[in-house]
């Protein structure tokens, strides 16, 4: 470790001429993105407009393609709107169920980790990783096959829908994000703000919920947020373990229709119901972390 | 050896914890060679996302308009999209078009799915890349390029020798985060049949119906691989940190 010595001759901590203000930037959006496990969603409104060109380009595609008596392409898609509505409102249920579970289990973990007992604290530890490092699509598999079907309970048997089986699924990971954004959070409240509250005669679980957690707070929304949006765009993948979410259905209308060219259009509809739930999220994280960027 | 294989057949049969991967030689080659899969496909999507992230950042840095707004276009459409979608996107959309005529007269495809596989993973990560770097190349003051103009470095050799080393010590941490990433990623070339480690996997279950423990070594497996890979980027990343620079 000469390396670390040399570092810590140095006078003033740095021997390099000030760094641009790209510097800090990156290094705080890498701070972020390693709390929440993945990258900042940053949609604009000309990503929205994209995908309304590309499901205007499908929809002429279909209509040139149409025979003369079929009903018009749009006409087509209303009639199926409802059930792909339903369909969709399936997916935000199952990001809301995994959302509150996840947090719900990621927070204990979170504080879990930075317990005084090295047990727990390394327990939590390897659990967060251990899920973390884990690939979304290996998780849900792992819950869709291996959580029985029905439960027999005191004599009473239950059945899991798959629904259930995969929001769980989805739930683990979020759940070790989560645990993950609570710890980076409160390691990154100053110790100065621990030392002033033991100098008044907190406990520790005063000093936590009092002092380190509301301050905590503003640092974990923006990444919290962040998960949420990815999450929601994740409830996707539960269409290949056979949950009759958006994504199922749209196949199946497709072949319903059995009509040729739908696939572009219907599938840039899908995608831009997606995009008008997740760019508010994705503006309003954005303008969040800058708000509370200051206080760094 | 050949002991240790029968210790895990004898597991199975008292227990049934089935680890057909190590007394099955068939399964364990096949196992083996899903695990290299991985590897190589994530080996080679590491190396070509950052050569991608370098040439782009250069390319953004460039003084024609068409070429900074092909690089802006690019890194928007696959930072954007799912890239489920467009792993399909190059299989199925691009890759049915390149084919060639075999000897029996059936459509060959010129490009396998394990390139189509390292193609579209490569170029989704270079998307990020690409931002990475850039920010990491517009912290570096104008001051410092000067100097190095005025000992005589070219374009081309300032950007290699002066403005990349620092830029990459600045970036290094939001490019780990990405390329943990990649690796989680690689998953699902599962979609297109490339055999890498979850595919492999879901064929041995099906075969030796072992699903439990086949999900147990695969999530493990996993586990193990990348958090090797956090382990030794992030001793890496204190290495070769900035004094007195981040967090």
């Amino acid at each position: 470790m000469s390396r670390r010595r040399w570092n810590q001759e140095l006078p003033q901590g740095t021997d390099l001429p000030v760094l641009m203000p790209s510097a800090t930037r990156i290094a705080r959006s890498a701070t972020v993105e390693r709390m929440s496990g993945f990258f900042m969603l940053r949609l604009q409104p000309a990503h929205g407009a994209a995908l309304l060109l590309l499901f205007l380009i499908g929809c002429g595609v279909a209509q040139a393609q149409a025979e003369p008596g079929h009903p018009s392409i749009l006409v087509t898609i209303w009639k199926w709107t409802p059930l792909l509505l339903g369909g969709f409102l399936f997916n935000l249920a199952i990001s809301a169920v995994a959302m509150t579970f996840g947090t719900l289990a990621g927070m204990f973990l979170g504080f879990a980790q930075i317990s005084l007992l090295p047990p727990i604290r390394k327990g939590a530890w390897f659990t967060t990783h251990f899920f973390r490092n884990a690939p979304w699509l290996v998780l849900l598999f792992y819950c869709m096959f291996l959580l029985p079907f029905q439960v027999t309970v005191f004599g009473i048997t239950v059945p899991i829908p798959d629904w259930i089986k995969a929001t769980l699924g989805l739930a683990l990971p979020v759940m070790a994000n989560v645990s993950e954004i609570v710890r980076g959070a409160v390691q990154s409240i100053p110790t100065a703000q621990w030392e002033s509250a033991a100098s008044l005669a907190f406990n520790r679980r005063q000093t936590m919920w009092m002092i380190i957690v509301p301050q905590c707070i503003k640092r974990m929304l923006p990444p919290w947020m962040n998960l949420y949006a990815i999450l929601t765009m994740a409830t996707v993948l539960t269409s290949i373990v056979g949950v009759a979410e958006m994504m199922t259905l749209t196949g199946r209308v497709l072949s319903a229709e059995s009509r040729p060219g739908l696939l572009l259009a219907f599938y840039s509809y899908v995608l831009f119901w997606f995009f008008l739930y997740c760019y508010p999220i994705a503006r309003w994280t954005v303008r969040l972390e800058a708000k509370y960027a200051v206080n760094h | 050896m050949q002991s240790l294989w029968d210790w895990f057949r004898a597991l199975n049969d008292a227990t049934g914890i089935n680890l057909t991967i190590l007394y099955d030689s068939f399964d364990r080659r096949r196992f083996v060679s899903g695990f290299l899969m991985t590897l190589r496909l994530a080996a080679i999507c590491i190396v070509a996302s950052v050569l991608i992230g370098i040439a782009g950042a250069w390319l953004q840095g460039s003084r024609l308009r068409l070429t900074r707004s092909l690089v802006h276009w690019y890194i928007q459409f696959f930072r954007n999209t799912p890239p489920l979608v467009q792993i399909y996107f190059f299989y199925f959309g691009i890759g049915s078009l390149l084919t060639t005529t075999s000897a029996s007269g059936s459509a060959v495809p010129v490009v396998s799915n394990v390139m189509w596989a390292i193609v579209s993973l490569s170029f989704f990560a270079g998307a990020f890349n690409v931002e990475i770097f850039r920010s990491g190349v517009e912290a570096i003051p104008k001051t410092t390029i000067e100097a190095a103009e005025s000992l005589g470095f070219s374009r081309t050799r300032t950007y290699l020798f002066i403005v990349l080393p620092l830029a990459f010590r600045i970036s290094l941490p939001a490019l780990n985060n990405n390329l943990v990433n990649l690796v989680k990623t690689t998953t699902l070339a599962y979609a297109i049949a490339v055999p890498e480690m979850l595919y492999v996997s879901s064929q041995i279950w099906s075969d030796a119906l072992n699903v439990p423990v086949m999900m147990n070594v695969l999530l493990f497996s996993y586990f193990l691989l990348v958090g090797f890979l956090v382990w030794v980027m992030h001793r890496w990343e204190r290495a070769i940190k900035l004094p007195g620079f981040g967090t």
